[in-house]
């Protein structure tokens, strides 16, 4: 393939068809604004954590919504906070960790 | 002075005993169970502490000064001192007379525990004594602390006090036969007195004192016991470890349910609050009430605040953190294997300057710290420009204290490597952990209100005329109550600029509402406390606000209605560019 300098991300299938959502269910009943997240990414920009374990709050809540495991980016979650304090809609990230951490067994 | 009856016994005694040795040994069975919960380290050093002369002087004191006197209670508010100091002196100086005054003058009767308290129903003209004429003034100091009581029951505004707690069952029964022992005694000892040997305001007097003695253990007059335990313990160091458990549980039941603590909670500042503030916690801790337990110890933000208005000492953060150290969480955060951090500067004999994670957002704290360094001309190196390691502080105010601890190894590794033998520090929530965690041998943890100050006074940093605004410094919760530096930023700010003074300062100063403390408020919720502390702020009249935080910083610009700089910013602002050194 040609180099241009730039390259498009690869395309990933969105499979609707076996979702478990009860995971992402029980995170909103907890955390109810963990539902009225738009995706901007200002949290994944200002996460320290990202350059350690790939962690991404933005995806992370894909990821629930999808039922896909988001264990390996919460790993070095070190709670700082900065994505609380830039989220545009409010979100209480930190108990969003928290409580996601709180599920897994 | 003849005694009434030979037999020196009558049937109404019954119901003091019995409460007697109830509230004996359930206190003793209680303390026995706390002992045993400490390691054995702390039982050890808490068993010698009992025997060091010096350690004896200093309980003997605390317990008069905290526990008898309530001289905290007193710097807060003179009619609250005198209510709480009037009973609890009063009760013990009539207790302790009583018993001189059976040992004065009828010795042999001294093994029977209840002829100091019906004194005058065995004894026939025994109030002529001087001890009976103190034990009367005494009796009528009580009567007069407990009038206050009641009127503060309904007027609690008299004694600075806008909310109180609200009583349990148990409260309500223990302080109405508290009320009603003392008038009781009074109106038996008057019967008595004039000759009339009727038991029955005996058997009233004795009744109420037993209904105290067994409500103690299940209300907050436990707290009486269990301060003085507490004191000793204090004294002897020993640390809140294990939740519910020793010096945790020891705290626990000494929170006499004053409420003190409501006024003081920057949560309040929203009623939907009123109901998790320390008193409430402490309250629910010994319920073991898990569903309100984790409500209050995740909502709480650790200001530190109730801490420092408790005249007992209950650490309200500290009780939380261990509450939320009990939850499990089955995703472990792991620093041990973190690979691609920063590349670490080479800071040999250097400065080495940590911003921390929050002054990534406040860019401007960190340019001015390194362009007043610059100024300076001291040689550095900013360890996390590009980000780095947190300190671990929100990890372990989480309660999940592994992982923090494991942080903060990787980030001691990090800075002894560097070499640096100065460690700067901007962000007070990572100076504090700093300072209480990490062990840094050979290197010198500073803030830079402190590293600032002795630039100046070295001559090292030239400051610039007084500018003419004047800026009110609103204490960081972890700088001020936290580290207890108060008078560093003020003095800087007072050489560069006019202070005011907010009437909420220093260790009463209230959270902004921004702290990282709290685990379940989210912004809504916390916009009225940062608007009650910002009232506090506006009512100084001053033109600006100063901080030394962050946290604070970013979340009093959201709704100030006035300029907020950071400490670090005024400084640069006020300093030559060119050092005369030059």
């Amino acid at each position: 393939m040609m180099d241009f300098g730039f390259k498009l991300s690869k395309s990933s299938t969105i499979d609707l068809t076996d979702v478990k959502t009860d995971r992402f269910e029980q995170l909103c009943k907890q955390e109810p604004g963990a539902r009225v997240c738009i995706g901007c990414g200002s949290c994944s920009a200002s996460c320290p954590a990202a350059s350690l374990s790939g962690m991404s709050m933005r995806k992370v809540l894909l990821a629930m919504q999808r039922g896909q495991d988001v264990r390996p980016m919460l790993r070095n979650c070190m709670l700082c906070g900065k994505c609380t304090m830039v989220c545009p809609r409010g979100l209480n990230t930190r108990n969003i960790i928290l409580n996601i951490c709180r599920q897994y067994d | 002075m003849i005694e009434r009856f030979p037999e020196g016994f009558h049937p109404f005694v019954i119901p003091f005993l019995a409460g007697m040795a109830f509230v004996l040994v359930v206190c003793l069975a209680k303390a026995a169970v706390v002992f045993f919960q400490l390691d054995a380290g702390s039982r050890r050093r808490y068993l010698v502490s009992l025997i060091i002369p010096n350690v004896i002087i200093k309980n003997v004191i605390d317990i008069i000064l905290d526990c008898l006197l309530h001289v905290k209670l007193w710097k807060r508010n003179r009619m609250l001192g005198f209510m709480h100091s009037s009973i609890a002196f009063g009760w013990f100086m009539i207790i302790l007379l009583g018993h001189i005054q059976v040992l004065l003058y009828f010795p042999n009767r001294l093994n029977t525990f209840y002829y100091p308290i019906f004194f005058d129903y065995f004894i026939e003209g025994g109030n002529d004594t001087l001890v009976s004429k103190l034990m009367d003034v005494f009796l009528y100091v009580i009567l007069a602390g407990i009038a206050l009581a009641i009127i503060k029951r309904f007027y609690s505004k008299l004694f600075g006090m806008k909310r109180t707690a609200r009583p349990t069952l148990f409260n309500m029964i223990g302080l109405y036969s508290l009320w009603a022992i003392f008038p009781l005694r009074l109106l038996a000892e008057l019967c008595a007195r004039s000759g009339n040997t009727d038991p029955t305001l005996w058997w009233a007097y004795s009744i109420a004192l037993c209904t105290f003695m067994c409500v103690l253990p299940f209300s907050r007059y436990l707290h009486i016991p269990a301060e003085m335990l507490l004191v000793t313990m204090r004294n002897a160091h020993i640390e809140v470890t294990r939740p519910g458990k020793g010096m945790a549980k020891v705290q626990t039941d000494s929170c006499p349910n004053c409420g003190v603590c409501i006024d003081a909670c920057p949560m309040n500042a929203d009623p939907a609050n009123l109901k998790d503030s320390t008193v409430y916690y402490t309250r629910q801790l010994r319920r073991n009430n898990r569903e309100r337990i984790d409500h209050i110890a995740d909502k709480c933000m650790l200001c530190g605040k109730c801490t420092s208005v408790c005249q007992v000492g209950v650490d309200g953060p500290k009780l939380r953190i261990l509450a939320r150290a009990t939850r499990k969480y089955n995703i472990g955060a792991d620093f041990t294997t973190v690979e691609n951090l920063p590349v670490l500067p080479d800071a040999q004999g250097k400065v080495l300057y940590f911003s921390g994670c929050m002054t990534q957002l406040t860019p401007l704290i960190g340019r001015s710290i390194e362009s007043v360094l610059k100024k300076a001309q001291v040689e550095y190196e900013w360890l996390d420009r590009d980000g780095g390691l947190c300190c671990g502080r929100p990890l372990h105010t989480a309660g999940r204290l592994k992982e923090a601890q494991e942080l903060i190894h990787r980030n001691e590794e990090l800075i002894l490597s560097s070499g640096a033998t100065t460690l700067l520090v901007s962000c007070p929530i990572c100076y504090r952990e700093f300072k209480e965690k990490y062990v840094l041998p050979g290197v010198n943890v500073v803030h830079y209100a402190d590293y600032f100050t002795q630039l100046i006074e070295n001559g090292r940093l030239v400051l610039k005329e007084k500018s003419d605004i004047c800026y009110v410094y609103h204490d960081p919760c972890e700088l001020g109550r936290g580290c207890g530096m108060y008078e560093t930023p003020r003095k800087l700010i007072a050489q560069t600029a006019g202070i005011a003074e907010a009437p909420a300062n220093r260790a009463g100063s209230i959270c902004c509402g921004g702290s990282l403390g709290s685990l379940s408020l989210d912004f809504t919720h916390r916009e009225k406390i940062t608007r009650a502390s910002l009232e506090n702020l506006y009512q100084s009249r001053a033109d600006a606000i100063a901080t030394a935080c962050p946290l604070c910083l970013a979340t009093f610009s959201r709704y100030s209605d006035r300029p907020v700089k950071d400490l670090a910013q005024i400084i640069d602002e006020q300093t030559k560019t060119n050092n005369i050194r030059q």
